[in-house]
C-alpha cells in the first residue's frame, strides 16, 4: 500500500509532491497526460501575483502572500526562471482613482510588501507605452513572472529524484474505500493508498464526488492569450493590469520570462473541460481590451494564441482540506489564479497536513537541489568551446528560432520524467516556441526523440501523447 | 585568432552557390559559406518536382538538379563551405561568429559579406486562426521536407489554406503521394502563386480553389479532425453564413514567406517593412558598407532563376569592393520610388556611377491590374512604358533601366516605378 497518492501532476500536485518528498512517505503521482504540466498549468498568465486581489482571510490571499515569498529562493532551488519585475494595476478612468486605494489598502491587509500609487508622471516614465487614458496606477514591486513550465517540471523532477513515483498516461476512473485507505482504479490497474490529494485541476471536482456525499462542481473558466515575438517583448517592462472585474483580474500586457509579450487572458465560463480552443470572438477581446492600458501593441509581431482553463469554484477560494465524510482524501482544488504563484505554498500546506497525521519524519538524505537543463546562452565564448568539445551536441543547432542545441534536446529526453513528445520537447527546451513555431525544427526534434527513446520510431512521435501523432504512413502506402 | 576571408557568404542555397561562384570568377581569393543544414542546396533540396531553370538552363530540372548544377560550380572552384554550422552572431565591422560540432565556436573577420539565408514560413498563430490546436497544422514546407526528403505522410485528408507556390506544389504532391486533398482556400480575391502552378498543380487533379475564403475554426483535441471554412468580405472578415465543414486529418498553411533577416536585423542592417528584406542599392549593398544580400533574405522569388541572376550580381558587387573598396564612403544614392500599385522595388536606390550599363528593377504590384502599363521615370521623364494585360501580386515584375539614361538625365531626383492606366 502506498502513503500518498496524488492525482494531478499539474503545478499544485508537483508542489505538494516534491514537498511531501522531504518526508519518509512513500508517494504516488498519477496524471493521466502524457507529460507533467499539461493541463491548467501550461497555459495561464505565468505571473507570481504580489496578492493585493484576494479579499482578506482567505486561502487565496494568504498563500499568495507565501507563495510570492517563496518563489525567488525556490526558483534559484530548482533552477527555473523567476524575475521579480513588479506589476501595476492601471487606472484608465480619473473617477475610479478610489479602486486603487481600495486595492492597496486590501494588499497591506494581506501583508503585501511595498505597494504604492504612482501618478501618471510617474507612470509613463515607467511605462512610455501606458495607455494615454492611465491617470494612475497600484505598483506592487514584489510582483514577478516566472516560466510556468519549467516551475512545474522542476518541482515535478526534484520529486522524482526524491522518491516520488509518477505514473503518466494514468487516469483515475474510480476510488473505492478500503480498509485502512482507498483503492484507485485506473487506465492501467488499482492502486491502494492511505492517503489521496486530489489535484485533479479543472477535473478535481470529478475525483472529489467519487468519495463525497458533498458535490463539488468545477466551472472551466477559458481564457485567450497572444503571444508575441521577442521583437516585442520589450513594449511593457512590468506586468500591466487593468482595474479587476467581476470574472478576475482582466486583460494583462505582461512580457514573459523568457522575453516574448504575452497579452491576454479573457474569462468565459465554459462547459467542456477540455475546451482549449481559441475563438475569433476571444482574440478579437483580446485586442480590444489590451489596449485600454497598453498603447501601440505591435500585433503584427503576434506568432501563436492559446487558451487555458482556469478551475473556478463557486466558493471563490482555494479548498484545501480533508473531506470531511471522506477521511484521508485531500482536495486540492478550485486552484485558479493566483494558484501558479500559491502552488509553493499549497504544497507546504498540504504537505505539512499530512505529516501531522501521519507522524512523518524527515528524510536525511532529501535533495533540495536541482539543476535545470544547461542553457549553453548563459557559458563565455570560451566555456561554450569546451562544452563543445566534450559534448559535440551542444555545437549542433536544431532550433534556429530560439537556437536550441541538440545537447539541449538530449537533456531534455534523458533526464528524470524526460520529454517524450514534441511539446514535452518544447516546454523543458524552447526548442518550438520560437518565430516559427516549429515550422523548422519539428522534424528534426521527432528523429531525435525516434532515435533516443527506446521503442519510439518517427510513426509513434506525437505532438503531446495520445492520438496526436504527428505522421500517419509513409508516402504512397495507400496506393 | 580569428580567420580572415575575402567574403564569407551566410546560406548555401540557391542564392548562396551562385554568389559564391560569381565572386570568384570576379577574382575574390578566399571565399567561404556557412550552411546551416546537412547539404548545400538549401530548400531546393526538398523541391523535387520540376520546372526549375527554363531561364537559365533552358531546361525544365528538379530543385535538386537544379541545385546540383551551382553545387558543382563551388566545387569546381574549390570554394570552401562549412555544413551544419550556424551564425550566432553578426557585427557591422562584419566579424562572424559561427557553430558546429566539429569547430565548436569559432570567429571568423570578413572583408565582404553576402546575406544569403532566404526565408521562412508564416506559422498558424501569424494569422490568429482561432480553434484548437491539435497535431496535423503543418506549413507546407515542412510537409514538403517529410513527404520529400524523409518519406512520411503527415496526413490523409488534406485541405490547405492559402494558394502561394509551396501550397500549390504540395497540393499535387500529397494527391500523387496517396492522401485526398479536398481544398485550397485563399483569403485573397486572388492566388499569391505562379498562374502555372494553378493549372498544374490544382486544375489537373480537380481540385477546387476556393478564393476570397478562410479557416475560421479548426477541430479535434489530439489530432485535426476537421475544419471550418468561410467566405471573407473586401476587408478580410468572415462572413456569418457562409460557412462550410470539411473532414480532414490535416491542414497545410501556406500564408506566406517572410525573410530570414534575424541576423541582418542584429548586425544594424537597415530593414523595409514591405519586403522585411534589407534596403538595397544598385550593387545589392545594404546600409553597412561591405555587407550585400540577395535572393529570398532580400525578398521573395517566385523563379529560383531570378536569385541565381540577381546572387550573381551581388557576389561581383562583393568582390569588386573587396578588390578595390568601391562605393565605401559613397552610401547615398538616386532613391528608387515605387508609387501607384508598386509595392516597392529592389533595389531602392541607384549610384550611377557603380550601376552597370543596364540595372534590373523587380518589384511586385499590391493588386490584380488588367490592361495597365508598367512605367518608369527618370526623373520626370517617362523611360520605360509597358503595357501589360494582366499583372498580379503573385508574379515578380521588372524594369531595365539603361546606364546611359540615367547618365544622360543629368542630376536627377528621382527614379518612379508606377503603373499607369494608359
Amino acid at each position: 500500500m502506498v502513503d500518498v497518492t496524488i492525482i494531478g501532476a499539474g503545478v499544485s500536485g508537483s508542489a505538494v509532491a516534491r514537498e511531501l518528498s522531504r518526508y519518509k512517505v512513500s508517494i504516488c503521482v498519477l496524471e493521466k497526460g502524457e507529460d507533467v504540466c499539461s493541463g491548467t498549468s501550461k497555459a495561464n498568465s505565468a505571473i507570481a501575483h504580489a496578492g493585493y486581489d484576494a479579499r482578506p482571510g482567505t486561502l487565496m490571499a494568504k498563500l499568495n502572500v507565501e507563495g510570492n515569498r517563496m518563489m525567488e529562493t525556490l526558483s534559484k532551488e530548482l533552477d527555473f526562471p523567476f524575475l521579480k519585475i513588479g506589476s501595476l494595476v492601471v487606472c484608465t478612468d480619473s473617477e475610479e482613482k478610489e479602486k486603487l486605494n481600495d486595492l492597496l489598502e486590501r494588499g497591506r491587509q494581506n501583508g503585501v510588501e511595498g505597494l504604492r500609487i504612482v501618478e501618471r508622471e510617474e507612470l509613463v516614465r515607467m511605462e512610455p507605452n501606458i495607455s494615454d487614458q492611465a491617470c494612475a496606477a497600484l505598483y506592487a514591486p514584489t510582483a514577478g513572472i516566472v516560466c510556468p513550465f519549467m516551475m512545474n517540471i522542476a518541482m515535478a523532477e526534484n520529486a522524482a529524484v526524491n522518491g516520488a513515483d509518477f505514473h503518466l498516461n494514468t487516469e483515475v476512473t474510480g476510488i473505492r474505500r478500503i480498509r485502512g485507505g482507498y483503492a484507485v482504479e485506473t487506465n492501467h490497474g488499482e492502486i491502494e493508498t492511505r492517503y489521496i490529494v486530489n489535484a485533479a485541476g479543472v477535473h478535481a471536482d470529478e475525483i472529489h464526488n467519487m468519495v463525497s456525499a458533498d458535490k463539488m462542481h468545477i466551472i472551466p473558466r477559458r481564457g485567450e492569450y497572444l503571444l508575441l515575438d521577442k521583437s516585442a517583448g520589450n513594449h511593457v517592462h512590468s506586468t500591466i493590469f487593468m482595474l479587476p472585474g467581476k470574472m478576475g483580474k482582466g486583460v494583462l500586457v505582461t512580457p514573459t520570462a523568457h522575453g516574448n509579450l504575452l497579452v491576454g487572458p479573457t474569462a468565459v465560463n465554459i462547459e467542456d473541460k477540455e475546451g482549449t480552443n481559441t475563438t475569433r470572438e476571444g482574440l478579437a477581446e483580446v485586442l480590444a481590451k489590451s489596449s485600454q492600458t497598453v498603447k501601440n501593441i505591435p500585433y503584427r509581431e503576434v506568432i501563436t494564441s492559446f487558451a487555458g482553463l482556469r478551475a473556478f469554484e463557486e466558493r471563490d477560494d482555494f479548498i484545501i482540506e480533508e473531506v470531511a465524510d471522506a477521511p484521508q482524501f485531500i482536495d486540492c482544488a478550485g486552484i485558479e489564479s493566483p494558484g501558479l504563484t500559491s502552488s509553493p505554498a499549497i504544497g507546504v500546506m498540504i504537505a505539512e497536513m499530512i505529516r501531522d497525521k501521519m507522524g512523518l519524519e524527515k528524510k536525511e538524505n532529501f535533495i533540495a537541489k536541482r539543476k535545470g537543463i544547461l542553457d549553453p546562452k548563459k557559458l563565455s565564448k570560451e566555456e561554450r568551446r569546451e562544452l563543445i568539445k566534450k559534448h559535440p551536441a551542444y555545437g549542433n543547432i536544431i532550433c534556429r528560432c530560439e537556437m536550441i542545441t541538440e545537447g539541449e534536446i538530449l537533456d531534455a529526453i534523458h533526464r528524470p520524467l524526460g520529454a517524450r513528445s514534441l511539446d514535452g520537447v518544447k516546454r523543458r527546451t524552447r526548442a518550438g516556441m520560437g518565430r516559427c513555431q516549429s515550422g523548422f525544427c519539428s522534424p528534426r526534434v521527432m528523429e531525435i526523440l525516434a532515435r533516443e527513446v527506446p521503442d519510439m520510431t518517427m510513426m509513434d512521435v506525437t505532438k503531446c501523447g495520445g492520438d496526436s501523432k504527428l505522421i500517419v504512413g509513409e508516402i504512397k502506402d495507400r496506393l | 585568432m580569428a580567420e580572415k576571408y575575402d567574403i564569407v557568404i551566410i546560406g548555401g542555397g540557391p542564392a548562396g552557390l551562385a554568389a559564391a561562384a560569381a565572386a570568384y570568377d570576379a577574382g575574390a581569393g578566399k571565399i567561404l559559406i556557412l550552411e546551416r543544414d546537412r547539404m548545400l542546396g538549401g530548400i531546393l533540396n526538398q523541391c523535387i518536382h520540376n520546372g526549375f531553370g527554363l531561364h537559365t538552363f533552358n531546361e525544365e530540372l528538379t530543385g535538386p538538379e537544379y541545385a546540383d548544377r551551382f553545387i558543382r560550380k563551388v566545387e569546381e572552384r574549390k570554394i570552401e563551405y562549412k555544413l551544419n554550422t550556424m551564425v550566432m552572431n553578426m557585427t557591422a565591422d562584419r566579424t562572424i561568429t559561427a557553430m558546429n560540432r566539429e569547430d565548436g565556436m569559432f570567429d571568423i573577420e570578413a572583408g565582404a559579406v553576402i546575406l544569403a539565408m532566404g526565408c521562412r514560413e508564416r506559422p498558424r498563430g501569424a494569422l490568429n486562426i482561432p480553434g484548437y490546436r491539435p497535431a496535423g497544422i503543418f506549413t507546407a514546407g515542412t510537409a514538403q521536407r517529410l513527404v520529400n526528403m524523409e518519406g512520411f505522410m503527415p496526413g490523409r485528408e488534406v485541405v490547405i489554406l492559402g494558394s502561394g507556390d509551396i501550397g500549390l506544389i504540395m497540393a499535387r504532391r500529397m494527391t500523387l503521394e496517396g492522401a485526398k486533398v479536398k481544398v485550397v482556400a485563399e483569403l485573397m480575391p486572388y492566388s499569391g502563386g505562379l498562374k502555372r502552378n494553378i493549372v498544374q498543380c490544382l486544375d489537373d487533379f480537380g481540385i477546387p480553389l476556393k478564393l476570397s475564403t478562410t479557416v475560421v475554426d479548426i477541430e479535434g483535441k489530439e489530432r485535426v479532425e476537421g475544419v471550418t471554412l468561410a467566405k471573407v468580405d473586401g476587408s478580410g472578415k468572415p462572413i456569418p453564413g457562409t460557412e462550410e465543414h470539411y473532414t480532414c486529418d490535416t491542414l497545410l498553411l501556406s500564408v506566406g514567406l517572410i525573410p530570414e533577416n534575424d541576423l541582418s536585423r542584429q548586425m544594424g542592417v537597415e530593414m523595409s517593412p514591405v519586403t522585411r528584406g534589407p534596403v538595397v542599392n544598385e550593387s545589392l549593398e545594404t546600409n553597412l558598407p561591405g555587407v550585400f544580400a540577395c535572393g529570398n533574405v532580400l525578398h521573395v522569388h517566385d523563379l529560383v532563376d531570378f536569385v541565381s541572376e540577381e546572387a550573381g550580381i551581388a557576389g561581383r558587387n562583393a568582390a569588386e569592393y573587396v578588390k578595390t573598396g568601391r562605393g565605401a564612403g559613397k552610401e547615398s544614392g538616386i532613391p528608387v520610388i515605387a508609387k501607384d500599385g508598386v509595392r516597392y522595388t529592389v533595389p531602392s536606390s541607384i549610384r550611377p556611377e557603380f550601376m552597370n550599363d543596364r540595372l534590373v528593377i523587380r518589384f511586385r504590384v499590391g493588386g490584380v491590374y488588367r490592361n495597365c502599363y508598367i512605367s518608369a521615370y527618370i526623373g520626370s521623364e517617362r523611360k520605360i512604358h509597358k503595357k501589360c494585360r494582366i499583372v498580379a501580386p503573385g508574379e515578380m515584375q521588372q524594369v531595365i533601366l539603361q546606364k546611359k539614361d540615367i547618365e544622360a538625365a543629368g542630376s536627377v531626383e528621382n527614379v518612379t516605378v508606377c503603373l499607369e492606366q494608359e
